[in-house]
């Protein structure tokens, strides 16, 4: 089948950028799309032409490395996999792709469909951790975790930190993505000596990124490949209040 | 060049203890005086940059993806083992020892292979604090599975997504380094060269990825824990970037290169679908547990799987190895259905697959339990092949999947560079010729987390070292070769991509040093790689600038390090005139076609030195002892 595709080009951060156009004949129903891509790629390389950049590691949904917006769905449109996972079974002969990098004022452009994601990690230095520094541990099943808080914080923990959340909200905000850290640790036992201090150093974090506010909207949990439920917020906002309420957590204003 | 491996003697149960006595240790308030520069942010690398900083070290840590969550560790799905005997089933350290030893097919070092055995403990109890969401009994106590090649469960698992899990621990163990300051990380920036300084590891020079800028980083230590070399075959389970430039450029800088052609086959991947394919994923073998393997009895049977009634289907595991079954170890497992397939008695449409079928399974468990069990991989397969395995059985086939070479390292984990160490898939120490099935994440971890932390101090607290700053003709010298092959790179306008001839690479080394091996083939592909190496920097087309993120450039680097390991995979192939776990040589084999050992000449570890590109580089021989599991043919019967 042919794919006709709209790609934003971009050189580096500076630059205003624009969208491509190509065609990509010959693809076959089972490529990924990140191999279609390749293989669009290897024929700009023949004709001399930049290939496109695009972030991509372990292609098997797991390392949360890629990522762009298809037809303005955050991984395209098939809900719970991301876009290495995304084979070309799921398109026609003929279709037309518009292929975008993710668009958050917290996830600066650095080229074509690459973005700089590193304000998540500055948000997990903030607060998304057990402290625990190796060689204090007691007996692993000197803690026990009931099935169901173990099973619900392990959904919570399934998160990739792909940013699709962020890419697909209309607030840019992170709340998914925090949440889904704040979840996993405070459901379980070992989370909860610094669970109110978490929310509140991760929110704080996260508004000096410059991440946006949640509104209920949903479209995160509507993309998020991990499929991670937008009830993890309702439990991170919950965190937050009570840490506001009991004076827990840092001074700073969140 | 005499190798020692720095093994303690005496009873093996108290060897690390004692080991551990005997190193020096260096003050806490100085402790921050020093710098330790850690490569790589997987479990071994991630697990020790933050180890090292929570003791109080100057830490320094680099990685080449866009955040160090992203390791390929992040992919490992079955589990990590540990002795904690928790469901009284007969295990014990020892057996976990015997198990990995004998696993190993018998060319590893029994003493790392026992404290290895011995941190798994500590492994599980770190996790579980860090708050690792293991699997958990309805009695809220951890759960455990049997998986390939063991008979006790021993086998900690978070769903199917264990290394996600267990990477994540590392990762917020680190971010709580760096958000205290302890830890300076460097995201998006490749190490490209070792900088040795008066035959002391003294720093690297790296890349940064988005800027482009070459630069040199200095400290009073290396570690490397940068994973394997699978991709060197171009499709392997690996992750894309996963490459061998770091310990490659470090082995040419004098570290040697040990048992380089010790390569594992994982047994249950998604099979090739077509020319396009850039990598092959992997499918849990803790399928193995409730699947069963079969191909047709008869060749060139071309009807659909439920056509086949049951006495013309060849469960050949089961058949071949009552004992074990389809738990049989990895290279068994791979090695069988090559067997089969050259047989004519595939499946599918290159017949390149064998049957993984869960219709006995769920006829018994019910769907539900088997949903339970592998929901995420029955979901990854119907994504990836498009067939739906609760109605007709998984297609799979053997695919690269790990190396237990790597660079030759002491009992302390330190090279033959003093002051550099190598941790995790990195080093070639603890697997032997195989390694069994979750003990990737137990090794890396062990090395992060317990060994490392541990055996470091002892370096910094007896070497004396000089000052040196970026101004010393080696860190110059360094930075020179760097910024020449990045510009030879650019500007060598030839006419082919780098994918293309990593490809050709691959098909060469999948043919030639993969599954089974001979010494024909291989010379075959010795005397083939030198010229295809040739013509790479001859015609080798690398698009774009130095200045800016430049992906092509990246893999250009990679891919000139793979042709020349690829040739020394080659040599030591052909070199070990024997088979052992995974380097099956066709020539030795048993009457039943089992791997042909021969302790008598190949009792040892290979240790290359370099000697030069193009020339023949060095062997030095590590002799293996065993004194407390004794060499025996590995039966699985």
């Amino acid at each position: 089948m042919k794919i006709i595709l709209h790609i934003w080009r971009q050189r580096n951060a500076e630059d205003k950028g624009r969208m491509a156009h190509y065609e990509v004949p010959n693809v076959n129903e089972h490529m990924s799309f990140l191999e279609m891509l390749d293989v669009l790629n290897e024929d700009l390389i023949a004709r001399d032409e930049e290939p496109v950049a695009f972030d991509h590691d372990c292609r098997e949904g797991i390392c949360g490395m890629c990522g762009s917006m298809v037809n303005g769905v955050a991984h395209g449109p098939k809900p719970g996999t991301t876009l290495c996972q995304l084979h070309m079974r799921f398109f026609k002969d003929g279709d037309e792709l518009y292929l975008e990098p993710w668009r958050a004022r917290a996830f600066p452009i650095v080229k074509d469909l690459v973005v700089d994601r590193s304000a998540f990690d500055r948000i997990m230095a903030a607060g998304g951790f057990i402290s625990v520094a190796t060689g204090s541990a007691p007996d692993g099943n000197a803690i026990l975790v009931p099935k169901e808080a173990a099973d619900r914080s392990m959904d919570a923990a399934a998160c990739i930190g792909c940013g699709a959340c962020v890419a697909m909200c209309p607030n840019a905000s992170a709340s998914l993505f925090m949440a889904a850290k704040i979840s996993h640790l405070g459901l379980l036992p070992q989370g909860q000596p610094e669970r109110y201090e978490r929310a509140v150093a991760m929110v704080a974090q996260a508004n000096q990124e410059l991440f946006g506010a949640c509104t209920n909207i949903g479209e995160c949990e509507a993309v998020c490949p991990k499929e991670i439920k937008l009830e993890v917020i309702a439990r991170m906002n919950r965190d937050f209040l009570m840490a506001k309420w009991t004076g827990r957590g840092t001074e700073e204003e969140a | 060049m005499e190798l020692d491996a720095k093994c303690p003697t005496g009873p093996i149960e108290t060897r690390w203890d004692r080991h551990q006595f005997s190193l020096k240790l260096v003050n806490p308030a100085n402790k921050r005086k020093y710098t330790i520069l850690v490569v790589g942010t997987g479990l071994a690398g991630g697990s020790a940059a933050a180890s090292l900083a929570e003791l109080g070290y100057n830490v320094k840590c680099f990685c080449f993806q866009d955040s160090p969550r992203r390791a390929h560790s992040i992919a490992a799905q079955g589990g990590i083992n540990a002795a904690k005997n928790y469901h009284n089933d007969g295990d014990s350290v020892y057996r976990l020892f015997y198990d990995t030893v004998k696993g190993g097919d018998f060319r590893a070092r029994e003493s790392n292979v026992y404290r290895l055995a011995q941190i798994s403990l500590n492994i599980i109890d770190q996790c579980v604090a860090q708050g690792v969401p293991f699997a958990r009994e309805y009695s809220g106590y951890l759960d455990n599975r049997s998986f390939g090649g063991a008979q006790v469960s021993r086998t900690f698992y978070a769903r199917g997504q264990t290394g996600q899990q267990l990477l994540l621990g590392a990762y917020q163990a680190l971010e709580r380094q760096i958000g205290l300051g302890a830890v300076e990380m460097h995201p998006r920036t490749e190490m490209l060269d070792l900088i040795v300084i008066d035959g002391h590891a003294r720093g690297i020079v790296t890349r940064n990825l988005m800027t482009g800028k070459i630069e040199s980083h200095l400290g009073d230590a290396v570690v490397l824990g940068t994973g394997g070399y699978g991709n060197v075959y171009y499709l392997s389970t690996n992750a894309k970037g996963s490459n061998a430039t770091a310990i490659w450029r470090a082995y040419k800088r004098g570290a040697l290169f040990g048992n380089p052609c010790f390569t594992q086959i994982h047994p249950t991947c998604i099979p090739v679908s077509g020319d396009y394919q850039s990598k092959l994923t992997l499918m849990s073998e803790s399928l193995r547990n409730d699947g069963r393997v079969w191909v047709p009895a008869k060749k060139d049977d071309m009807r659909p799987a439920s056509q086949i009634p049951e006495a013309e289907r060849d469960y050949y595991l089961e058949r071949r190895y009552p004992s074990f079954g389809n738990l049989v170890p990895r290279d068994v497992a791979s090695r069988n259905a090559k067997t089969v397939c050259d047989e004519g008695r595939g499946v599918g449409e290159t017949k390149l697959a064998v049957y993984l079928d869960f219709r006995d399974a769920i006829e018994r468990l019910g769907k539900h339990t088997i949903k339970e069990r592998y929901g995420n991989l029955f979901d990854m397969y119907e994504r990836i092949a498009g067939e739906d395995p609760y109605q007709s059985p998984m297609r799979i086939y053997p695919a690269i999947h790990y190396t237990m070479g790597g660079l030759w390292v002491d009992y302390n984990l330190m090279s033959t560079i003093p002051g550099l160490y190598v941790i995790g898939e990195a080093n070639f120490s603890d697997h032997g010729a195989n390694r069994l099935g979750a003990s990737a994440l137990m090794q890396g971890l062990a090395d992060g987390y317990f060994v490392l932390p541990n055996t470091i101090n002892d370096y910094v607290a007896s070497t004396k070292l000089a000052k040196v700053d970026a101004s010393n003709a080696s860190v110059r010298d360094a930075e020179e070769q760097v910024v020449k092959t990045t510009n030879k790179l650019l500007h060598n306008k030839g006419t082919r991509s780098v994918d293309s001839f990593h490809r050709e690479l691959g098909k060469l080394m999948w043919e030639y040093c993969g599954m089974s091996r001979t010494a024909e083939g291989l010379k075959l592909a010795l005397s083939q790689i030198p010229g295809l190496r040739e013509q790479y920097w001859r015609d080798v087309k690398v698009l774009g600038s130095g200045e800016e993120l430049n992906q092509s450039l990246e893999r250009a680097g990679r891919v000139a390090d793979f042709f020349e390991l690829a040739e020394l995979m080659c040599l030591d192939a052909l070199e070990r005139s024997e088979s052992c776990g995974g380097h099956f040589r066709e020539e030795y084999q048993t009457p039943e076609g089992e791997a042909a050992r021969d302790d008598e000449h190949y009792s040892y570890a290979a240790a290359w030195e370099f000697r030069g590109v193009g020339n023949q580089p060095e062997l030095h021989k590590e002799p293996l002892t065993f004194e407390y599991v004794h060499p025996a043919q590995r039966s699985y019967k």
